[in-house]
Order: structure tokens, then sequence, then C-alpha cells
């Protein structure tokens, strides 16, 4: 397996809703940090790979515009995939095991704040059977949340704590949307939103961008004082029907996890895209991260504090990358999701050298 | 009813709050005004309109200088369109043509009418018409159509050459 | 050059995407659906002889091609549900309902689908549901206008 590393990482600040920009107004000044920080030149970077939907725009082929964020002259190599920056980043990977290219630009945008979500996300429900009844994105989850705490040992209050905690680790993190100190007992008291779903257990709505470089071998060493190598990434996907599954369980964490070496030892820190506290408890019992001992989960707050939907898989990997280039972590690993109730996952397992 | 059901109609609806960011803004807001506003990127110098992100799409900069183009232009290119679309009220056969603007490097995309579409031919000169000023608004339909100014053609050849992606 | 007023107003518009979306369901899912349309429930037998509903082409598992059909429902248990205090527009209750996955009497994996319960208390895992059919059925998953409690 040829060697790559995150060796850049940049994001815009999460907000609620940003009405006077664009998507590639949102996006360039992100680009433009991840590749001048990258210390490679644009033109040299092999090829770009993006993630987005559509439908969050509600355009086909809206994912064209964000083009004209990377001066697309001459001609680059690019694609796209419809899905979570993430799943680019993967595509990209993929490319640079093959040897052709030594660099890419991965980049994942998205506005949230334009559409009902909840709705939009609907969208990509099974059309026969599922998306006429316009299930929305919190219901699904709620559903799970409920098999999850009749079913297994865990609580309300533990999902309120996770809630609690990305909130208060957040506060540390500049590009977070929503910080402070609440408290668990506060959370169990207010009122459901999808019952039992409460407000804070859902991830907030939010406008962002994020992008990643990657480099190989070498060149990686050349422009990074520590590089992120990424020693494993794989994603696994199981059936979309919710009533086919066992909501309370990921099985496809746990495979892609095993596939991507994750659970050979010790992890420092864990960046979970959880958008539902019910989720969090669900990928940790995957991963054996029930109990995190010594494993930081989501100290940037994770989606909780920042959903910009297509970069928030993308950002768990930038994230997790930062903290091992600035060293304060050797092993870490960052998820992101995809689909209805945790559906598709992916893993990725980055390492300082 | 006993046939096997093959088809089932799911049709969608789903309402955005859209907004297009600056640079579309203000060319909305300058055909309001009854001009047509487009900007310069300061790396490669070419002046864009027709309201696109903002950035330079080669250099993938913002284009922060503002420029104000006159109404006449140049056909480009141009297609005829022979079949109607539902609520269209454009008489068929109509043509639309890429029009590049004199002073601009991006040809924009728009209604030709008083002209038949035998007629049409790349380099002709063409001006805008626009709608009675209480009509304005910041929407493209502020300049209902274009027609030819009854000048000489322009010189095709050069018109292609300076939208050249390497010019 | 100053741009005067159009520099200084960032527009919003409302912008509505539509599609008469018309799908062709093929003998699998159309079979199901001709069920509904006849107040007749069915699913599939799995690669592992479980029954699997709503029917579908292919073992989730093996991606085996399925074709046995079985009879399944009408009435079933919720195993797990949500209470929705506030429909959203396209919803298929517009009063305040539950979603839940419901194993239907002879499968083993759940629709999921709406259930007009009334009020919160009355739903609980476990419960036993069955359809209300809408008068006017076409073949479509929302030929169930919804469940109910079976008591």
């Amino acid at each position: 397996m040829r060697e790559v590393a995150v060796v850049s990482f940049a994001q815009s600040t999460s907000v609620r809703n940003n009405a006077v920009q664009n998507e590639v107004e949102i996006l360039m000044p992100v680009i433009q940090k991840a590749v001048a920080d990258s210390g490679i030149p644009s033109k040299e970077i092999g090829f770009t790979c993006s993630g987005s939907a559509d439908y969050l725009a509600g355009q086909p082929f809206a994912f064209v515009y964000g083009l004209e964020a990377i001066g697309a002259w001459p001609p680059v190599r690019e694609s796209h995939v419809e899905a979570d920056g993430a799943w680019a980043l993967y595509e990209a990977w993929v490319l640079l095991q093959e040897g052709e290219i030594d660099s890419a630009l991965v980049y994942g945008f998205g506005k949230s704040s334009p559409g009902q979500v909840r709705d939009v996300l609907t969208r990509q429900l099974d059309p026969y059977y599922l998306a006429p009844l316009w299930p929305d994105a919190i219901s699904l989850a709620a559903l799970q949340a409920r098999a999850l705490l009749e079913s297994t040992d865990h609580t309300e209050r533990e999902m309120a704590e996770v809630a609690a905690r990305s909130r208060r680790d957040a506060k540390t993190n500049p590009n977070a949307q929503v910080t402070g100190d609440f408290d668990a007992e506060q959370i169990l008291s207010d009122p459901y939103i999808v019952s039992p779903l409460r407000k804070h257990d859902c991830a907030p709505i939010s406008d962002g961008a994020a992008a990643v470089v990657l480099a190989a071998g070498d060149l990686a060493r050349k422009v990074s004082k520590r590089p992120a190598w990424i020693r494993g990434i794989d994603h696994r996907i199981e059936p979309h029907y919710p009533g086919v599954r066992d909501l309370t369980r990921s099985p496809s964490t746990r495979k892609a996890a095993e596939a991507a070496g994750a659970l050979q030892s010790e992890i420092d820190v864990a960046e979970l895209y959880a958008p539902f506290t019910s989720q969090e408890l669900i990928l940790r019992d995957a991963l054996g991260l029930a109990k995190p001992n010594g494993t930081k989960i989501n100290p940037s707050g994770g989606a909780l504090a920042a959903n910009p939907i297509m970069a928030a898989g993308l950002i768990r990997i930038g994230e997790a990358a930062t903290r091992i280039s600035n060293g304060e972590a050797n092993r870490a690993l960052a998820h992101a999701t995809s689909g209805p109730c945790l559906q598709q996952n992916l893993i990725c397992v980055l390492e300082g050298e | 009813m006993s046939d096997p059901v093959e088809i089932i109609q799911t049709p969608i609806r789903l309402e955005y709050n859209y907004t297009p960011g600056v640079a579309r803004s203000r060319f909305l807001n300058g055909l309001a005004e009854g001009r047509i506003l487009g900007e310069r990127c300061e790396r490669c110098h070419k002046v864009y309109v027709g309201g696109g992100s903002g950035a330079c799409a080669r250099d993938g900069i913002p284009m922060t200088e503002v420029v104000e183009l006159p109404h006449v232009g140049t056909v480009t290119t141009f297609c005829v369109v022979n079949v109607p679309f539902a609520g269209s009220t454009v008489e068929i056969p109509y043509t639309t043509a890429a029009i590049l603007l004199d002073g601009a490097d991006i040809p924009l995309t728009a209604l030709l009418q008083e002209v038949p579409a035998a007629d049409v031919r790349m380099g002709m000169r063409v001006e805008a018409v626009w709608a009675p000023e209480d009509e304005r608004g910041p929407t493209s339909d502020s300049i209902r159509y274009w027609r030819p100014t009854g000048e000489p053609d322009a010189p095709i050849d050069d018109v292609l050459k300076r939208m050249r992606a390497d010019a | 050059m100053t741009a005067g007023a159009a520099e200084t107003q960032v527009l919003t518009a409302l912008h509505v995407l539509e599609y008469p979306y018309k799908r062709s369901v093929g003998p699998v899912i159309g079979r199901f659906l001709t069920g509904l349309r006849d107040k007749k429930l069915e699913g599939i037998r799995g690669s592992d002889g479980r029954v699997i509903v709503p029917p579908v082409e292919y073992d989730p598992q093996t991606a085996a091609e399925l074709s046995e059909f079985i009879a399944v429902g009408p009435a079933g248990v919720v195993t797990t549900w949500a209470w929705i205090a506030e429909p959203r527009p396209n919803n298929p209750l517009q009063k305040a309902f539950a979603w839940a996955l419901i194993r239907l009497d002879g499968a083993d994996t759940a629709l999921l689908h709406a259930v007009d319960a009334g009020d919160e208390t009355r739903m609980k895992t476990g419960m036993r549901v069955k359809p209300r059919w809408r008068e006017e059925r076409t073949g479509h998953i929302l030929d169930i206008e919804c469940f109910e409690p079976e008591a």
C-alpha cells in the first residue's frame, strides 16, 4: 500500500444560515487555505475530488459550481461524489494508490439552510416504499434511538451526557456552531422534538465547507513536518430499508474498522460523525469505545456542534489529522456516515510517523 | 382493475430559500436600474457578466472589481428552437444566442427577436431591448430580448479568439 | 467604479423544485403494490428462509434473486416507534401520529409506516396494529392510509 498522508485541512466556520454567500463564495477561502497550507502549488496538485448533494441546493448539477472555487484552468483531473467529502477523500486515496498522481485536493460543501433539510434528506430513501411517506431524518433517528433504549442498557441520560460533552468540548473549536456549558440534567427536562429525541440530541443545521490536501510518500514528508499518515481506510454499507436491519448495532462500522486496522491498537482520538447522540453510542459500541478509557471522543465537538452536511464527515478526518500533525495524538480514528440510521460507514485510521 | 401495477406516481415538491450570492445579486439589482454589471478578475483580467458565482472560474479567486458594460454585443453562437415548452409565450421558431457584450469575455445567453431565425448569424451585432422602466426589477426579464443593431457584422474569428480560455 | 444600490443588497428568493416522477416498479415491488390495491400483504422469502417485508428483488445478505411470495399480516407488532407531535407537510397523517416499524404476522422484518394511535400514551413497543385501508387504492404504499391499534 502506498503511503498517503493528510498534509493540510481547512474548514469554514459553520453557521445556521449563510444568507449572504453562495456555496462557491463559502468554498473559495477554505480551498485557498488548504492549498496554501499544504505547501504544494495549486497547479501541481494531481487530482481534485469533491463531495456534495445537489438536493441540498435544490438544483441539478449544482455541484459543478464548486469547480469555480478551484480555478480549473489549465484543465484539471477531477471527480465528484454525491456524498460526504469523506467519500471524495476515499476516491482520491484510491487514485493515489495507483501511483499516477502524488497529491490530491479533496473538498466537501453544502448549505443545509435553504431547504427544509429534514425533508430534503427523505429524497435519498427508497422511492417505492419509504420516500412517498416522507419520514424525515429526525424521525428515522428517533426510531433507532427508541430501539436502542428499549433493547440495550443505554439510557437517555447517557445521550444527554454525549450532548453536554460535545458542546462543552466545542468551546475550544473556533469553527463550531453550537457550543457552551449544557447540563445533562437540564437537557433531560427539555421536551422531546420527536420522542425519544430532544433538540439537544440532534445536530444543528449548518452551512459550511471543508478541504483536505493529501500527499503521497516523500512529497508528504517534504511539505509537512508531521504528516498524518492514512494507515487504513475502508467503508461498508448495510441494506437500505431500516426494517431489515438491527438498528441498535452498526456492523458496517465494525467491519470497516476491522478492514482499516482500527482495532489493532489503542486510539488516542476518535472523531465520529454522529448527528444524533444515540448514534454516537451505537458507533462506540461497534468500535469497542463504549467505555472510552484513554480515547478522546470528538474533541472538536463532533457533528452535534456543527453539521455542514456533505462536509461534516471530511471534517472528522481533518480534525483527527490535525491532532496528529500538532502532536496531540499519535493514532487517531475518523468516521463518516451516510444514509438513514447509520446505513453506510467509513473508517479512516491516521498515525504520526 | 386486475392488471398488475407497473407504474407508480411519486411527485415531489421541495421549497428552498435561495440566495445567488453577491455577484449575481449585483447583476440582478443592476438590471433593475437599467444597467448591466459584471466583474473583472484581478489576475487574468477577464470580464465576467451574467451573474456567475462571483469567482473567476479560471483562477478560483473572488472578483471584486465591478465593471459596467454597454448594452450592445456580438452573437457568438446561437440556436434556433422549434419545440415549445410548457408556459412559453415566445413564438416558434425562436433563437437564443450567446451574446458577447463589448468589453466582456464571457457571453450572456439571451432571446433574440425582431429578426427571422434564418437571418441570424455569428458575428451579428445586437442590442438590448429593455422593459419599460416601471416594469424592471431584479430579474433577467428586465431585458425583454435582444435585436440587431443594423451595424456591419463583427469579425467573428477575432471575437471567438477573445473568448478562448487560454487567450 | 461604484455600483450604487446594486452593491448593497444580496437577494433571496423562493425556489421551488418539483418533479412529477413516475416510476416503473418491476415484478417484485409491483406484486406487493398490486396486493395492496387488493388489501393483501405479502412478503418474500430470503436466502436464509426469513420472510422479508416489504419484498425485495435480491436478498440483502447474499444478493440472490428472490421469488417466493408469502402472505403476511394484515396485523402485526410494533417493534419501535417515534411520536410526531407536529406532522410535516407530506406525512401520511396531518395530525399527531407515530412512525413505527411494524413486523406483520408471518414476517421476519418490519415495515415502516404511520400509526394513528390518537395519543402518545397509547404507543408501546409490542402493541398490535392493523392497517387502515384507503377507500380508493391504486397500488401504492399509501393504499395503507396508516395503521391503527388492533384493540
